[in-house]
């Protein structure tokens, strides 16, 4: 047995987008333990909640995060409507599918590029950015923004689209998925891809289900879900087959995510050729009085949104549990007995998004 | 078709039982959620195919503490820890505590109290 040694990784660290700090217990160029630590970036977001008017805090929940804003601002929407049983317009859900599946894709697009860049392959990383920037120009020609939407609205959505721009933005995402598939290739078939990712940072379904796992982290580990099945929004309406992969590796829930970036890419076709006419918002009377937990799918995966209202201006309270607060644990087991040089690769493969997870 | 929600309202003392058995009829367990109220409200959130179920059990605000469910669902601490950093709450049985160091707060128990206070239909803010 070789001796142990503890090496700080993170919050900064050159595959890390995000602060997280991780003490790995090492012997031998293996990790035997990884301890985390968080916190660096906790702004409380949450209790902001009883000084904001319930509409206003619209612009807070889409500001939990930079890369899934819109649907955090729409599940906000979406539990506060539902504690006041507000009838949100049909042409409203279906604009709503239609952002969730941009921000999916952009979200995967963007953790793809990061990925490649994580094993050096730096042309992949640049190609996936490519896409993704026909992906954010889509975002803006129909929100008017780029990371923040804007366009959440207790009763329905901001602003309407014309039925012209959402075919004109499908062309473009359908140019762009005949583009992805080329590159979706490379992360498939890629020898150096494979060397790094296959066989790297296992989870079993076991270890996934018990550990809590969300999202792709859990469908690439074996487990059939996808919170789109509940139908919430549009989705009722459209087929939604979840992904899943068996292998449990690193490999397995990157395959998970390029699968989902097709199968958002065709949402998007079907929800641009599909969207019915009609009115995009019901305004909403009084104040809310009750309790609801809204269940969506974040790109990272599950996300639950707890409202509580006292029947006042104000919500008593409102939490978020993020899909990569819930992703921690297994992340934990992931790295134990993993080598050392495979850490960053490892703690990419969850997405980890920590100012979602610190709010 | 989105499921109903069912809340069972609990006991404390009951809570360590009544996980365990989620745990062995494999129900996952989704979050843990703590609202200020007169009391401190503890919400444990578990699903299984497509049912979602919550226990509901409330603790007093002057030195709140419930049994750690770690034992049952390890993946617990991460919401134990932050229960207990930002409320104040404490879990017997914590099996990965970090004392207290999970957030970095510039104030002690920033969510122990409530700056929502009813009067007349209005709130402050």
């Amino acid at each position: 047995m070789g001796e142990r040694t503890v090496i700080p990784f993170g919050p900064q660290h050159p595959v890390l987008p995000e602060p997280i700090h991780i003490d790995l217990v090492v012997e031998d160029e293996h990790v035997v333990e990884a301890i985390p630590s968080f916190g660096f970036i906790h702004r409380g977001l949450e209790k902001l909640v009883e000084k904001k008017d319930f509409h206003e805090f619209t612009y807070v929940a889409e500001r939990v995060c930079g890369i899934c804003s819109y649907i955090h601002g729409m599940g906000y929407c979406q539990a506060v409507e539902t504690v006041m049983n507000i009838q949100v317009p049909l042409r409203a859900k279906w604009l709503r599918s239609f952002w969730c599946e941009l921000s999916r894709a952009h979200s995967h697009l963007l953790w793809a590029g990061l990925l490649a860049d994580a094993f050096g392959f730096e042309n992949l990383f640049m190609q996936c950015w490519r896409i993704r920037e026909t992906v954010l120009d889509v975002i803006e020609e129909t929100t008017g923004g780029r990371v923040i939407f804007g366009s959440a609205k207790i009763g329905g959505v901001r602003r309407d689209v014309d039925n012209d721009t959402l075919k004109r933005c499908a062309a473009k995402i359908a140019s762009a998925a005949v583009e992805f598939e080329e590159l979706k290739k490379v992360f498939r078939d890629d020898y150096s891809v494979k060397q790094r990712l296959c066989g790297v940072g296992m989870l079993s379904r076991d270890d996934a289900w018990a550990l809590g796992a969300v999202g792709p982290t859990l469908r690439g580990s074996g487990v059939r879900t996808d919170t789109r099945l509940e139908g919430y929004a549009a989705y009722g309406e459209l087929k939604i087959e979840p992904i899943v992969e068996t292998a449990c590796d690193s490999y397995a829930r990157c395959m998970v995510r390029m699968h989902e970036i097709t199968q958002s890419f065709d949402l998007i076709q079907e929800i641009a050729a599909r969207t019915p006419e009609g009115p995009v918002f019901e305004k909403p009377s009084g104040y809310p009085n009750g309790e609801y937990f809204a269940r969506l799918e974040q790109p990272r995966g599950e996300v639950i949104y707890y409202v509580k209202g006292n029947g006042t201006k104000n919500l008593s309270r409102f939490r978020v549990r993020t899909p990569t607060f819930a992703n921690i644990p297994p992340l934990l087991h992931m790295l134990q007995g993993c080598e050392l040089a495979d850490v960053g690769l490892i703690v990419l493969t969850i997405d980890p998004c920590i100012s979602c997870a610190e709010r | 078709m989105i499921p109903e929600q069912v809340i069972h309202e609990i006991e404390p003392a009951a809570l360590r039982e009544r996980t365990a058995a989620y745990r062995r009829d494999g129900w996952r367990l989704v979050q843990i959620c703590s609202t200020t109220l007169d009391v401190f409200e503890l919400s444990y959130s578990f699903t299984k195919d497509d049912r979602f179920e919550h226990l509901r059990l409330r603790l007093p605000l002057d030195g709140a503490q419930v049994a750690s469910i770690t034992g049952e669902y390890f993946g617990a601490f991460a919401y134990e820890n932050e229960i207990h950093d930002l409320f104040g709450i404490r879990f017997d049985g914590l099996k990965l505590d970090y004392l207290g160091n999970f957030f970095k707060t510039s104030v002690s128990k920033p969510f122990a109290t409530s700056m929502c206070v009813v009067t007349g239909g209005k709130a402050n803010g």
